[in-house]
This record gives C-alpha cells, sequence and structure tokens, in this order.
C-alpha cells in the first residue's frame, strides 16, 4: 500500500505487523535521515538496501552507531562493529536484536 | 644459454638483493634526475618479483604479505624510490589476487601479469576531492559491452612506465561518492595528458605526477566487488605494511651507516666508548620497535585474512591505522638520531655516511595518506571501539 502521509503510512503498517518490530525500523529510518548523511530519504531505501552504496561514509557510519547505542541503551560488542552489522536497515535490526535478546537472556 | 632461468632463481631475498644491488647502483641518480628507476624495475621484472604473489594455479608463487614487505625492505636499504614502485605494485596487485579470483577476466588477467612481468599503476586520487581514495567524483560510464572513463588524475605514480592502471571512480553516474568501483585499464586502452610534474623533496623516483586520464575498455575488466570491499579487505593492509616495509628498510640503512659510523671511531681510540655509542643503543632501541610494530602488524593481517568479518572490522582499522601512523613518525625520529651519531658526514653528500636523501625520503611517510587524516579516522572509530586489553590478542 502506497501512502503519502508517512505517519499515516507507520499507523498502517503497525495495524498490519508486529507493533516492535515496526517501532524498531521505524526508530532506526529516523536515526538513519539524522545522521547517516544519505542524498536519498531513508524512508525511500528498502529494507535490504546497501547503506554504503546509498553513500554511507566511515564517518557518518560511526555518527549513526553512537546515536544507535544512545537509542536503544545498548553498546556494540566489538565483534559486531565490522560492515556487515550496518549494511542495511535490516541488518542494523539484526544486530540490535542479538544485543538486545543476549541482555534478556543474562 | 638462457639466461632468464638463472636470473630468477635462488630464494625470494636472494633474487630481492640481486635487485637492490642494481637498486643502489642508480639510486643517486634517480634522485638527482627525479627520473624513474628503470634499471632497479627492470631487475624486479628479470627476477620475475613482480607476479610473486599471484596464487601458483595462475602461475605466480602465491607470495604472502609478510614475504613482500620483506623485500620492500631489502630493496628500501637500497633505493626507496625503487622499493616503493614494488610496493605500489603489489599493493594493487593484492586488490587483484584478493577480489579478482572470481572474474575470469581477472584471472587470465594475473596469468599475463605473470608471463609479461606487467607493473601495475595506481589512480585513486582526484583533482576537487584530495587524497580521500574513499571518495570519486568521476563516473565510469556502460554502454552495451564497453566502459567509459575520464579522470582528472592529480596523482599517478610512474604512470607513464605502468603497464596497466587500476582506477576508481563512481560507480555509475548518479552513484555516490563513496559508491566506487576499481577498473583495470591496460596500456593500450587509455592516453594520459600531463597536468602535474613530480620535483618533491624525496622519493623522487616514484615519478607521481597528474595526468587527464581517458580510458575505454571491455566493461568486464570492472572489479566485481565494491571498492568499499576492497579498500577495506586488502588495501588497507597491504598499503600500511607494504609502505611500513620500505620505510623500514630507509631505517635500517640508516642505522647500519651509524653503526659504521660509530665502529669506525671505536676501532681508531681503542680503549674509549665513541661519543655516538649511547645514541646507536637509543637508535637500535627505536629500530627493535618499529621491526615489532610491523611484524605485528603481517601477523594480525594474516589472521584476519582468514575471518572477513575480522577484515572489515573497526578493531582492525585502528590496528592499521596506528601501524602507519607509528612507522611513519618513528622512521623520521630514527633517521635523525643516525644523523646526530654521523655528524657533519652525515650531514654531506657524498660520503659513505651520508643521510640526506634518507631523510629526504622519508619525510613522504607522514604524507602519502596524511596523517592527520588517518588520525582523524581513528579516533572518529575510538568513539565506538573498545579498546582490546589482552597482550596477545
Amino acid at each position: 500500500m502506497v501512502c503519502a502521509n508517512p505517519e499515516l503510512t507507520s499507523v498502517v503498517n503497525q495495524t498490519k505487523t508486529d507493533k516492535g518490530r515496526m517501532g524498531m525500523n521505524n526508530t532506526i529510518r529516523e536515526l538513519i535521515k539524522k545522521h547517516a548523511g544519505l542524498p536519498v530519504n531513508a524512508d525511500e531505501l528498502a529494507d535490504s538496501a546497501d547503506l554504503y552504496a546509498a553513500g554511507l561514509s566511515s564517518f557518518a557510519s560511526v555518527q549513526l552507531m553512537l546515536a544507535l547505542e544512545e537509542n536503544f541503551d545498548i553498546e556494540f560488542p566489538d565483534n559486531l562493529l565490522n560492515r556487515k552489522s550496518f549494511q542495511s536497515i535490516e541488518a542494523i535490526e539484526r544486530t540490535v536484536n542479538s544485543i538486545v535478546q543476549d541482555r534478556k537472556v543474562a | 644459454m638462457n639466461i632468464t632461468v638463472n636470473l630468477a632463481s635462488g630464494s625470494l631475498a636472494d633474487r630481492a638483493a640481486r635487485v637492490a644491488a642494481v637498486a643502489r647502483a642508480n639510486s643517486e641518480d634517480v634522485d638527482a634526475k627525479a627520473r624513474f628507476p628503470q634499471e632497479a624495475v627492470g631487475a624486479m621484472k628479470a627476477e620475475k618479483l613482480l607476479s610473486i604473489q599471484i596464487p601458483r594455479d595462475l602461475g605466480g608463487e602465491g607470495a604472502s604479505t609478510g614475504e613482500i614487505a620483506e623485500l620492500c625492505s631489502i630493496i628500501g636499504q637500497a633505493c626507496a624510490s625503487s622499493a616503493m614502485v614494488f610496493a605500489m605494485h603489489h599493493i594493487k596487485l593484492s586488490s587483484l589476487v584478493e577480489h579478482g579470483m572470481d572474474s575470469d577476466w581477472h584471472r587470465g588477467f594475473m596469468k599475463k601479469i605473470v608471463s609479461d612481468q606487467l607493473l601495475i599503476g595506481s589512480a585513486t586520487t582526484e583533482g576537487g576531492i584530495g587524497g580521500n581514495l574513499r571518495n570519486s567524483l568521476c563516473a565510469i560510464e556502460v554502454e552495451g559491452d564497453t566502459c567509459r572513463l575520464t579522470k582528472d588524475a592529480t596523482v599517478i605514480s610512474y604512470a607513464l612506465q605502468s603497464d596497466v592502471i587500476l582506477i576508481t571512480s563512481r560507480a555509475h553516474k548518479d552513484a555516490a561518492p563513496s559508491d566506487q568501483v576499481m577498473t583495470a585499464f591496460l596500456k593500450n586502452q587509455y592516453t594520459l595528458e600531463k597536468t602535474n610534474d613530480w620535483d618533491t623533496l624525496g622519493m623522487r623516483g616514484t615519478c607521481s605526477e597528474g595526468f587527464i586520464f581517458k580510458g575505454e575498455a571491455g566493461k568486464e575488466q570492472i572489479f566485481p566487488k565494491p571498492f568499499a570491499e576492497i579498500a577495506a579487505q586488502s588495501m588497507l593492509a597491504n598499503s600500511h605494511i607494504l609502505w611500513s616495509g620500505v620505510w623500514y628498510g630507509i631505517a635500517v640503512d640508516a642505522v647500519n651507516r651509524a653503526q659504521a659510523f660509530v665502529r669506525a671511531a671505536a676501532r681508531k681510540q681503542p680503549g674509549t666508548v665513541p661519543p655516538g655509542a649511547i645514541r646507536l643503543a637509543e637508535v637500535s632501541n627505536l629500530l627493535q620497535m618499529m621491526k615489532s610494530n610491523v611484524v605485528a602488524a603481517i601477523k594480525s593481517y594474516a589472521e584476519a585474512r582468514q575471518d572477513e568479518d575480522k577484515l572489515s572490522s573497526v578493531a582492525f582499522a585502528v590496528a592499521m591505522n596506528n601501524v602507519k601512523i607509528a612507522s611513519s613518525e618513528t622512521i623520521l625520529t630514527i633517521i635523525n638520531h643516525a644523523m646526530l651519531i654521523c655528524g657533519i658526514m652525515g650531514y654531506k653528500n657524498g660520503t659513505p655516511f651520508s643521510l640526506g636523501r634518507h631523510l629526504r625520503d622519508a619525510h613522504s611517510a607522514q604524507l602519502m595518506i596524511s596523517n592527520d587524516r588517518i588520525l582523524g579516522n581513528t579516533s572518529n572509530m575510538l568513539l565506538i571501539h573498545k579498546q582490546d586489553t589482552s597482550l596477545l590478542g
């Protein structure tokens, strides 16, 4: 479903899918808008789109990681600080989720 | 009589030592005239040293980064410009070996490097973006089976002597500046129009002049992997390690000269310790630190190569940046120490203890990829990188 109003889009999406997951996806998109310095609008990126190909620089990627750490109250362990972990929106979701899951187990 | 069989015989170090002898004999002339060290590079070709990194199944010798760094040092002890040409060639070759194995064209090309001992040049720097090799303005155009590229390449080292140039560009005309590819253009596929001279303080033989590059080639000559991955996974480590090998070679030769000076003084006045002896002990310490640092980097890269995630990790990038900073700074302290030891005999040109060329060549180390840029990059990564607290880690 195509919707011009982004707020409405997220409401529609939330009713369709798991609220938590969409919440994280939207938050990540907001953080990308603020910190990734991409020449394209983050809302237009597919979940699987390569952020580096979209123009994510190494400087901006660190700013984005810092914002993610602050927002989700997490710290990325060093073994996740690699290109693959932040390659796309869905990769970031996976990376953040894996830390949150670990914390729940602990 | 088959001379080539004789020439490429012996260990890698033996073969490099023969190249070093040729390089040494021409080093003063190369430096004075800022000319390409054609004799030394000719010897590298005769010794088949330009293809040692290529895997054995493609006809090469499968030499490791560590082995090549050792050769950079051996040649660097004789002529830093020759050694830097050798290092730059192998840095470019590492991109082919690491990222070209899945492409038929690039595999065939590696076989040709073995048979013809082709010298590879590099065009990553571009007018308008400075030295940030992870950004391009120019874009490659693909039309049918052909790709075309025009680049204002402000630096292409030994461009006129290269048999092939690996050149970076944006992946297509709408791509972001960081969305880059690298393409191999053969000598008959491009033209070069000179825009900048190379009349420098040191490293005068690398002939790193500027050119407008215009090329047209088959589109299969574009590397199959994004340049971002090539830069992170092979270029970063190979550049910092092989450059450090060259710089270590310059430092070793400077310390050798200082030691010879102190020994000669000691022999003239038996029973007394020459005044430079304490400084020699200090500089021997610095040289050992530099060596340990480079050796640790070689080991760390060999381990990271087994694991793609590790290779593209922040921790690895920080470690490689630190190696480059340390060796490029330490080399100047070392040569300055050697100069203090040799005194006026080191300061003068044309003595067995002359250190002017060493000092001038060594000053390039902090500038080729500016240390300030690298420190800025590291400081950014340290905002998220968690320090490894182990000793052997």
